[in-house]
């Protein structure tokens, strides 16, 4: 067609006028699967380019070529929101030359929106794109839902490459990266891998203790006096989460009880009570499963939403002001509830921020849910390795070994208490996690500054240090 | 003192494999190294000399066995190995 | 009672989270001949260190005429086990050569009597048995029925009606109640079937037994479900007990609540549905006043 934008990889790269040193950017709904940060870094490399600075949404195992990029000086900087595997066992342990800048989806958002991560040059993946741009979550062959976490590179960078496997008709509608801010097409024989990006529906966990970690949380919801016609709720992905769902949907229809909107990483699970007229509608930052994914391309009723609409700090509009429950995991928990999703107990960057901060700051209630221990690794502890989320915003901590709320909310912790549940001092949950293992060794730290952990508002809440 | 083995590589086991040495060497690698690895050797040492073993080599794979099954599992080597149990018969 | 089998250090370290009232660590059959040795000492040095709270420890050991019974016995006497399960019970001989066995233990360390014994019966020559084994020592706390091996024995095989299980059940529940101690009924494997185990269940609680072995925490809160009484239940048990003490005081002889007679089997029944109702957490000792 007339003024099509549909370039090679290289072209657009050269169109893009990309120069050493400048920032790009991905997105992470391909999650696992993912093709296109491999694919654009190996061919920026081949170019002779140096010095990048890489601004993903996140990055996961998948990922680990980066670490022959880093070692040959063409990716120098990194922020994202996580890292996992052997890019972040390298990174821990000091491959590269400056601190990785951790951000939740939120603070990523508002940065860039701030224009405090200034992108030079976005690479945004997506399942289908017409000849102009226009690109959504949709197509033959891969679909990955809610593009939320790439419309405000899109909208920011100076300059958007979309990278597609289905290049359909124009007009490619609804879309959600609009052609106005598209300068470049370029087809590719795969975004990703569709096996990895979504799963099929997750199922629920058949584990013990995760059932038995759901059903408290659960109780706690029901119990917290935020359990009414009109909630609104977020849960993660982790076993216990989904399983919780479960059984608060049960309590839901023995008291007639409606949501009106679940907010976040949508699942099956969600679609389903959704489809069921349990919750009214669904907001979604990233589709998590092909259910989810089907259904925001089908359903008016389930949207997507940018990170900023998502859960920024500063827009008050955002939809993360307006929600009631979020049921969240974590690494660690101390003993002031502050809590640490990146770092493990080892020292080893293996997680991510994701919309934890973001969430539990500002939520009605957050519920953060967790083992006591993790094999021989202790999941309340003195002090968090790293900290992500502070203490302040947390309010309610379910284990097995019983029920901690934050002194700040007691009103909480009465009604827990009178619903016959197990509320116990956090510090004796702590205690008794170290009187199981025992006290571990402190952590071989050296002295380089390997990750900056930021607040949402942008500033320095912890520093990693590179393990020996 | 023969070789012998107890344990498994289970999560929460440790597999303890014991043979003849000169004094006690432990080799360990653990799932916990940073957080527990010396008190994990330490512990094993304790076992050893508790049973009066003053020379072995055991080579150990940890999964993040307590110390109650750290204690189960060398014992166990060690009397496979020795044939000398810690109980009457 | 949950069933953990004694090689996994993994399952014994936190098989209490889920609230069971017991758990048996087993020696005997989940554990393989080549680690009889290693099993026993996971299990000693578990009871030893792990804090299992207030649930109540129960070790089954191999039979005294293998080469593990007495080791067994050693072991987890030394370890301050709370009950002996002993297996494959035959004959009231063979509970007191195992009371024996753990005295002789108990007497070198200085804490006699400290332990109980719980006989599993599971063949057709002890349900024959039944009282004889119940009453042969002042440890037994209880008797139970071991299913597989009493149906093989009988040379039948289990249903899921569980009709060539009818004598036994019904003679371990009156060998028990004749002796005066409790009685504990058999497990059940398929845990992709939580229909029929509720069906067991409910049927063994009509039956009189005061507990049922497990396999899975899955399985807990079918049990606890189905035996603990339900609000309606114990509101009648509190008016008839209040009506008796009504009646006490009087110096009243005939107690009537509702219209209906009430004679001593009835109030025996409340008294136990109060128990089973605080046992069970749903009201407290002052509440049941």
């Amino acid at each position: 067609m007339r003024n099509s934008k549909v370039v090679s990889l290289e072209e657009a790269i050269r169109r893009s006028g990309l120069k050493d040193g400048q920032t790009i950017s991905f997105h992470h709904h391909f999650r696992g699967g993912d093709k296109v940060v491999n694919m654009v870094v190996d061919k920026l490399a081949q170019m002779g380019f140096k010095d990048l600075k890489l601004a993903a949404s996140s990055l996961s195992d998948v990922h680990k070529p980066l670490i022959e990029h880093i070692k040959n000086g063409v990716i120098t900087g990194i922020s994202t929101s996580g890292l996992r595997g052997e890019l972040a066992d390298a990174i821990s342990h000091g491959l590269l030359p400056e601190p990785v800048v951790f951000r939740s989806h939120g603070g990523r958002g508002s940065a860039i929106a701030k224009g405090e991560l200034k992108i030079d040059v976005a690479f945004l993946g997506a399942s289908s794109a017409d000849e102009l741009g226009n690109a959504t979550g949709h197509g033959e062959k891969s679909v990955c839902g809610s593009l939320g976490y790439a419309l405000p590179d899109a909208r920011y960078a100076k300059h958007v490459v979309v990278l597609t496997d289905d290049l359909v008709e124009y007009p490619n509608m609804p879309q959600s990266i609009s052609a106005a801010d598209v300068e470049s097409v370029v087809v590719v024989e795969s975004v990703g891998d569709s096996s990895k990006i979504s799963s099929g529906a997750i199922r629920d966990s058949k584990n013990p203790r995760d059932i038995l970690l759901a059903k408290q949380a659960a109780k706690v919801i029901i119990n917290s006096g935020y359990f009414k016609d009109g909630f609104s709720i977020q849960t993660g992905t982790g076993g216990a989460s989904l399983a919780a769902v479960k059984y608060i949907r049960e309590e839901m229809i023995a008291r007639g009880i409606k949501a009106s909107f679940a907010l976040g990483g949508i699942t099956a699970h969600m679609v389903k009570l959704h489809e069921e007229g349990l919750i009214g509608k669904l907001i979604d930052v990233q589709s998590f499963d092909k259910v989810a994914a089907e259904s925001i391309h089908n359903d008016p009723l389930h949207q997507e939403v940018s990170a900023v609409e998502y859960a920024s700090g500063e827009h008050l509009g955002s939809a993360t002001h307006a929600l009631d429950i979020v049921i969240l995991s974590a690494l660690e928990v101390d003993t002031q509830f502050n809590v640490n999703v990146l770092v493990g107990s080892d020292g080893i960057i293996r997680g991510a921020i994701g919309g934890h901060q973001d969430t539990a700051a500002d939520s009605a209630l957050s519920i953060i849910v967790c083992p006591l221990l993790r094999g021989r690794i202790p999941c309340v502890v003195p002090k968090v390795t790293t900290l992500i989320t502070p203490g302040k915003s947390v309010d309610v901590v379910v284990t097995e070994y019983g029920i901690a709320v934050n002194p700040a909310r007691p009103e909480i912790a009465e009604k827990l208490k009178e619903a016959g549940l197990k509320v116990v001092d956090i510090k004796d949950l702590a205690a008794k996690a170290s009187s199981i293992i025992g006290t571990p060794d402190p952590l071989p730290f050296g002295d380089k500054v390997v990750g900056v952990v930021m607040n949402r508002d942008g500033s320095v809440l912890d520093k990693i240090y590179n393990i020996k | 003192m023969k070789e012998a083995i107890a344990g498994t590589l289970e999560s929460g086991d440790i597999m303890v494999k014991i043979g003849p040495g000169k004094g006690l060497e432990v080799e360990l690698q653990s799932s916990v190294e940073a957080q527990f690895g010396r008190q994990i050797r330490a512990l094993i040492a304790e076992t050893l000399e508790g049973l009066g073993i003053k020379d072995a080599h055991v080579d150990a794979i940890d999964k993040g066995a307590l110390d109650c099954t750290i204690r189960a599992r060398v014992t166990a080597a060690a009397v496979r190995a020795t044939g000398k149990d810690v109980w009457k018969d | 009672m949950m069933f953990v089998p004694g090689n996994n250090p993994g399952m014994m370290a936190d098989a209490h989270i889920y609230g069971p009232d017991s758990i048996m660590l087993d020696l005997e059959d989940s554990v393989t001949m080549a680690e009889k040795d290693a099993a026993r000492l996971l299990v000693h040095n578990a009871l030893k260190s792990i804090d299992y709270g207030t649930t109540e420890m129960v070790v089954r050991i191999n039979p005294l005429n293998t080469p593990y019974g007495k080791k067994d016995v050693e072991a987890v006497v030394k370890a301050g086990v709370d009950v002996i399960r002993m297996p494959k019970t035959e004959t009231a001989d063979e509970v007191r050569e195992l009371e024996a066995e753990i005295l002789k233990v108990e007497e070198e360390i200085g804490a006699v009597g400290r332990t109980q014994i719980m006989a599993a019966i599971e063949s057709a020559l002890g349900i024959v048995n039944a009282y004889a084994i119940a009453t042969a020592s002042k440890r037994m706390m209880g008797i139970a029925l071991g299913a597989e091996d009493y149906s093989a024995n009988l040379k039948t095989n289990r249903t899921p009606g569980g009709a060539e299980l009818l004598l036994a059940r019904e003679q371990i529940v009156v060998a028990a109640r004749a002796a005066g101690i409790a009685c504990f009924d058999t497990v059940y494997s398929n845990l992709d079937d939580m229909e029929t185990f509720r069906k067991e269940v409910e049927l063994i609680k009509t039956l009189g037994f005061d507990g049922k072995s497990i396999i899975n925490p899955r399985q807990i809160e079918v049990v606890n479900e189905v035996f603990t009484p339900t609000e309606k239940e114990i509101n009648k048990a509190r008016a008839v007990v209040a009506a008796i003490k009504e009646a006490q005081a009087k110096g009243s002889g005939v107690i009537a609540v509702n219209g209906k007679m009430v004679d001593r089997p009835v109030v025996l029944r409340a008294e136990r549905t109060i128990a089973l109702a605080i046992a069970a957490g749903v009201i407290s000792e002052e509440e049941a006043l």
